[in-house]
């Protein structure tokens, strides 16, 4: 379990870019954040990644203290990130043997598509599937937490819902709890099992909704477009200044990034 | 070379380097042709003035005694011995700018207090024309080989320290911080994240440095030398030889040449598995 309590930062330039931010997660849950720009998502999967420190409060991933960079907790960037180098994908496995190794990475790649890429160099793939490279390389070391920020924002809706549906089927195999931040609510609602609206200027939680819909998640279905406009208004109301936290819900449209 | 190959075998396979070269090939030997059309016209038309008469050649000799006279250089030996000297003094220098330079530049580079420190003072130095040095290094070293090393080495020093500060600095950070999500300790840091991010601008320095060596050993050799390529362009002009002159600075070219190209081949294999730059060089 992921638990997050009373987490702030401020940046050394003042910007107070989380507040008190408390916030669990479950074993095997999935929970996507949304919020608008500059309401302190990356900086609290930074934290949690172990890559940036708290001015306060603290990060516990079943009871152990996170500050540092954790095996246990695998991340997956917006870019790709991959080296312009071989053995990608094994990046994590060095404790191996070069027999195991290659046997997880035979298996990630397949699960995200890629199988038959294995022999090529990271420039001479597709957007795309240096992004599946990126996700084969965080979950072959099955970690149990797995951080996203954005994964999936720079690709094309057909290739985004392959890789939902890749991800999903990964998921599937060894439960990690997972977090992710999206801008995309549709996306939010296909993957997640809670969504939570941020609020901006101090960062924090401002909604929380429990997604109750049935995998595999269709979006022509109406319990998908309700649940997808509650979130849209929240977004909304979260960007207005001066409201009170969770406004009863309105009728305005997603203009919110 | 690929994405995930931890086996050597796999990556033997992969090496697309070889489609690369095999597609460059015809436009190549066309541009080949082309840039010698040029140089080899000249000469054979100079070839056909002199002979005809229209001019002695005294000043500007044709090809063909260039020719005799690198024939005779080699013949005797003496060519050889020209050229061993100098590559020597090229060798020495190189070698001492370069581990001093990329020494300097991997500290500059990696720590932002060692910049602060060292960066402005090497910089100030380097806007010193080298050559200056040389009488200081005459008084300091003696008249022979130190002297001349050193002011080689100087001339190798700074595009290597240079490339490799820049290089080390202009490091993605985004890269470092997968780095970092592995937990690699300092020395895997290096060698799977720094050395391959940093490897083509360091080749392209020491490529810089050895072609700086070049010219700075003609000016080495000039202050005095009793033998080396230089020495025989000196020679050259005391006696009268423009024949020798420009025999010695045909081997300078080939000797320049041959030098990088070796470099570049020994330093392949590193770069056979580095994306950015393969091909380019
Ligand atoms: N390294 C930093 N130094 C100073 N301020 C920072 C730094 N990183 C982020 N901030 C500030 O902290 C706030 C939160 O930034 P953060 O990147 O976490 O937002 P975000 O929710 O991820 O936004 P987006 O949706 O645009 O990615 C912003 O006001 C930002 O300007
Ligand atoms: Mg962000």
């Amino acid at each position: 379990m992921l638990s997050i309590d009373a987490l702030s930062k401020t940046y050394a330039d003042g910007v107070v870019a989380l507040e008190k931010l408390s916030l669990t997660v479950g074993d095997g849950e999935i929970v996507a954040l949304v919020g608008g720009s500059g309401c302190g998502k990356t900086t609290l999967l930074r934290l949690i990644a172990g890559l940036d420190t708290a001015s306060a409060g603290q990060i516990r991933l079943d009871d152990q203290r996170i500050n540092e960079p954790s095996a246990n907790i695998g991340v997956i960037f917006q870019e790709p990130r991959l080296f312009p180098i071989e053995d990608n994908v094994a990046f994590g496995l060095n404790h191996l043997s070069a027999f195991e190794r290659e046997g997880l990475v035979a298996n990630a790649l397949t699960r995200v598509g890629l199988s038959g890429h294995g022999g090529r160099w990271p420039r001479e793939l597709s957007g795309g599937q240096q992004q599946r490279a990126a996700i084969a390389r965080a979950l072959v070391t099955r970690p149990r937490l797995l951080i996203m920020d954005e994964p999936f924002s720079a690709l094309d809706p057909t290739t985004r819902a392959s890789l939902h549906r890749h991800l999903l089927s990964l998921w599937d195999e060894s439960r990690p709890t997972m977090l992710l931040v999206t801008h995309d609510v549709e996306e939010a609602v296909t993957l997640a099992d809670r969504i939570i609206v941020m609020q901006p200027n101090p960062g924090r939680v401002f909604e929380t909704f429990a997604n109750p819909l049935a995998r595999p998640r269709v979006r022509l279905g109406s319990g998908f477009e309700t649940l997808s406009r509650q979130i849209l208004t929240s977004l909304d109301h979260s960007l207005k200044p001066g409201r009170p936290q969770a406004a009863p819900a309105g009728t305005a449209d997603a203009a919110w990034w | 070379m690929s994405l995930l190959a931890t086996e050597t075998e796999s990556t033997a396979v992969n090496r697309p380097a070889a489609g690369k070269a095999g597609e460059g090939k015809p436009g190549l030997s066309i541009g080949w042709i082309a840039g010698f059309a040029l140089p080899v016209l000249v000469a054979a038309l100079w070839e056909a003035v002199v002979w005809a008469g229209l001019a002695n050649g005294r000043l500007l000799p044709p090809p063909s005694r260039i020719g005799a006279t690198l024939w005779e250089l080699a013949r005797s030996g003496e060519l050889a011995m020209h050229a061993a000297a100098t590559l020597w003094r090229v060798a020495a220098g190189f070698a001492l700018g370069a581990v001093v330079g990329t020494a300097l530049g991997a500290i500059s580079g990696a720590s932002e207090l060692m910049r602060r420190l060292m960066d402005p003072t090497l910089q100030a130095l380097r806007a010193i024309p080298s050559i200056a040095w040389v009488p200081l290094f005459i008084l300091w070293l003696g008249i022979f080989e130190a002297s001349k090393v050193a002011l080689i080495a100087v001339g190798v020093f700074f595009p290597v320290y240079l490339g490799v500060a820049a290089a080390l600095a202009g490091i993605d950070r985004k890269i470092i911080e997968v780095g970092r999500v592995f937990r690699l300790g300092r020395i895997a840091m290096i060698r799977r994240v720094t050395l391959p991010a940093i490897l083509p601008a360091w080749l392209t320095a020491l490529r810089t440095g050895l072609g700086l060596g070049f010219m700075f050993v003609v000016a080495a050799e000039f202050m005095g030398a009793s033998e080396g390529l230089g020495y025989l362009l000196v020679d050259g002009q005391q006696l009268g030889r423009p024949d020798r002159i420009l025999a010695a600075i045909i081997a300078f070219a080939v000797l320049g040449k041959l030098a990088d190209g070796l470099l570049v081949f020994v330093t392949r294999p590193l770069l056979s598995w580095q994306d950015v730059s393969r091909n380019r060089m």
